[in-house]
């Protein structure tokens, strides 16, 4: 009987996202029958909606993963492309705009996850730092070749099929919601767990019997999938479709919306993600010219306040005092436990692990180590 | 010939800038994505103070002990507080840093290019017939010569050069000995944004100076300090000299000129695949 409830009252919390965002989908629905929402508002809802996917695709990587993307708008740019040229080509025969719209997301999509599977097999290679620069050469090696295909026009960018009806921002928005539901059931299954395994300690997770190459992948390519859905959507709300949209400050963008929300958190992606995009189109009017650079300085302090606040140990009792959980036990446990790990267990198990071939280097480094014990 | 010498000239230039990197990320083990970003407050300095005084040393001086002062309070706010943090962390934050100082950079300066004529007064020399050499190409090569020569000299003879080298091998065995890592730590951005106040110096030869101005040259010496190994000090100057080479001779032929800097990431891409520590890199092994 408890457990039912347990499990009751889980499911509501868990699914809090999708609600909210169905509640959001109904109002304006309503909002824009009645003729109460303008167009700036629509294209508001539909630009929010491209975010939060960014947002939470980037977050499987950043904050599942554990592995940090500086080519995020790279993939986005292939998807806005390709699956704009798309558009431009089905809508010439296909007289519902819904069927292209979905025919062309998928293949936006699936192309640029084809591209997150060629950058994923370098990737599996490296980690952390270089990780982040071959996927930030990936991005700059994305524009530099769209703005030099004649096809898809050059450095004047591609012309797309603008959405021909009103109500885009319903079906981005169901879009939104499936992406999530997507995401979430992904993280809460098992392959999900293998991922947090992963990236929480990597050689453990090894030698669970996870397969650390498959998942790193799989998660790579799915954000990739999603990035160029994203893609999509905004060809079809921009109406063209520039390389220079979708430069390294772009994808620092999407970064800050993951790191403000909350690395590892999909309701905080969704969160600072609509918050950023909101206040992006408001200041837009507000702070265009030279007072422009005032939103790429407060972003990029907001960036190291949120990193510092969190991970800096100056920063522990502040924490612990504004904390509502009350972390303070908890952070403490967290130090035994680090005490413990430092306990040297005499058994070296990197080398055990990394143990392949016994040529004379390898051998000389062993006994070297076992010397300094 | 020209081609060559000028991509030997601009392969200095990153090899300087690669410097900086490779040795901030051999000691402290973290990436400064900030360091593009100093170049640029450097060649802001060298602009600002030489369109007052008019004096080319002291604007160079004045860019040298800014862009030092730059390095350590960067090291000191931002870096040192997270010593302890994961790698992800500080990797975030020096970008945070670097989109800062670009952000403070248009906001004093604007986002209109400055350009800045110092070296390039020195004109062209014909060294054989029909070869024509501008001298500024000249000075940066021998200059970089000299910095990298005294670098080299410094890190091997000297005792807070060797401290350098303890420090990277091993921080916990190298405060055992004695060695002030902290205060290591601070010399090795110093000394990397002195570096990078040379290579603005000499870059300013090639583009005026914006707000961006650190960040291509910035992603670029980074590859290259990658390519070369990245913790590897002859590595980033193999790294930045190669990756020099393969730009000016990729620029030189029209066909591909367009896909330059796809040909340099793809570079790096090729050799992160094939060997991810590195041209002089060495293999480290993941402790748990």
């Amino acid at each position: 009987m408890a457990k039912s409830k347990i499990k009751s009252n889980f499911k509501i919390k868990n699914h809090l996202n999708y609600i909210l965002i169905g509640v959001v989908l109904v109002i304006t629905f309503i909002m824009n029958s009645i003729g109460e929402l303008g167009r700036l508002d629509r294209s508001t809802l539909v630009r929010i909606s491209f975010s939060i996917i960014l947002a939470v695709s980037l977050n499987l990587v950043v904050g599942f993963l554990g592995e940090l993307s500086l080519g995020h708008a790279g993939f986005m740019c292939v998807g806005a492309y390709l699956g704009g040229y798309f558009v431009n080509v089905f809508s010439g025969f296909i007289d519902s705009p819904l069927l292209v719209y979905v025919i062309s997301i998928m293949i936006g999509g699936l192309i640029s996850a084809f591209f997150g599977l060629v950058i994923g097999i370098p990737a599996l290679r490296l980690k952390g730092d270089y990780l982040a620069i071959a996927t930030l050469a990936f991005g700059e090696i994305v524009r530099n070749i769209f703005k030099n295909i004649k096809f898809f026009g050059a450095s004047q960018g591609l012309e797309t099929k603008i959405y021909p009806e009103k109500e885009f921002f319903i079906i981005t928005l169901i879009t939104v919601i499936v992406v999530l539901i997507l995401c979430q059931n992904l993280i809460r299954s098992k392959h999900g767990r293998a991922v947090t395994a992963i990236r929480d300690n990597e050689i453990a997770a090894k030698s669970m019997g996870i397969n650390v190459t498959f998942y790193k992948l799989f998660i790579f390519i799915i954000a990739a999938f999603f990035a160029g859905v994203a893609g999509v959507i905004y060809a079809q709300c921009i109406g063209q479709v520039k390389q220079e949209s979708f430069s390294y400050n772009y994808s620092i963008e999407i970064l800050v919306m993951v790191v403000l929300g909350g690395m590892g958190s999909i309701n905080g992606s969704i969160i600072a993600a609509t918050i950023i995009t909101y206040l992006n189109i408001l200041l837009q009017n507000e702070l265009s010219g030279p007072l422009a650079s005032v939103k790429l300085v407060v972003y990029a302090i907001i960036l190291i306040f949120a990193i510092l606040f969190n991970n800096a140990p100056a920063f522990n009792n502040l924490k612990n005092k504004l904390s509502l959980k009350g972390n303070r036990k908890k952070s403490k446990e967290k130090d035994d436990e680090a005490e413990w790990n430092r306990i040297d267990t005499k058994i070296k198990m990197d080398e055990m692990l990394s143990y392949d071939l016994p040529n004379d280097d390898d051998v000389n480094s062993y006994s070297n180590s076992k010397e300094d014990n | 010939m020209v081609t060559l010498l000028d991509g030997l000239s601009l392969g200095a230039i990153y090899a300087l800038i690669a410097l900086g990197y490779t040795m901030v990320y051999g000691i402290a083990k973290m990436l400064n994505f900030a360091h593009g970003d100093v170049i640029m407050v450097g060649a802001y300095a060298i602009f600002t103070v030489f369109s007052i005084t008019g004096n080319p040393v002291i604007a160079f001086i004045v860019s040298i002990i800014l862009c030092v002062v730059l390095g350590i309070v960067i090291e000191k706010l931002a870096y040192k507080p997270l010593r302890t943090a994961s790698p992800l962390a500080v990797l975030i934050t020096a970008i945070g840093v670097s989109n800062l100082l670009q952000g403070l950079a248009q906001l004093i300066f604007g986002t209109e290019p400055k350009s800045v004529i110092i070296l390039n007064k020195l004109g062209s020399v014909e060294i054989a017939d029909g070869i024509i050499l501008n001298i500024s190409t000249i000075v940066t090569l021998v200059l970089s010569a000299i910095i990298m020569i005294v670098l080299t000299l410094f890190i091997k003879k000297t005792k807070t050069g060797r401290a350098m080298l303890a420090v990277s091998e091993d921080k916990g065995a190298a405060q055992l000995m004695g060695v002030n890592v902290n205060k290591i730590i601070m010399i090795t951005f110093a000394i990397g944004s002195a570096l990078a106040a040379f290579a603005s110096l000499f870059y300013l030869i090639k583009i005026p100076v914006s707000p961006s101005f650190g960040a291509l040259p910035g992603i670029k010496a980074f590859a290259a300090a990658v390519i070369g190994g990245i913790g590897s000090i002859p590595g980033a100057m193999v790294g930045g000299i190669l990756l020099g080479l393969v730009e000016n001779i990729c620029l030189s032929i029209d066909v591909i000129a367009p896909y330059t800097t796809s040909i340099e990431f793809g570079l790096l891409i090729l050799i992160l695949l094939v060997k991810p520590t590195g041209i002089l890199g060495k293999k480290i092994r993941e402790k748990v």
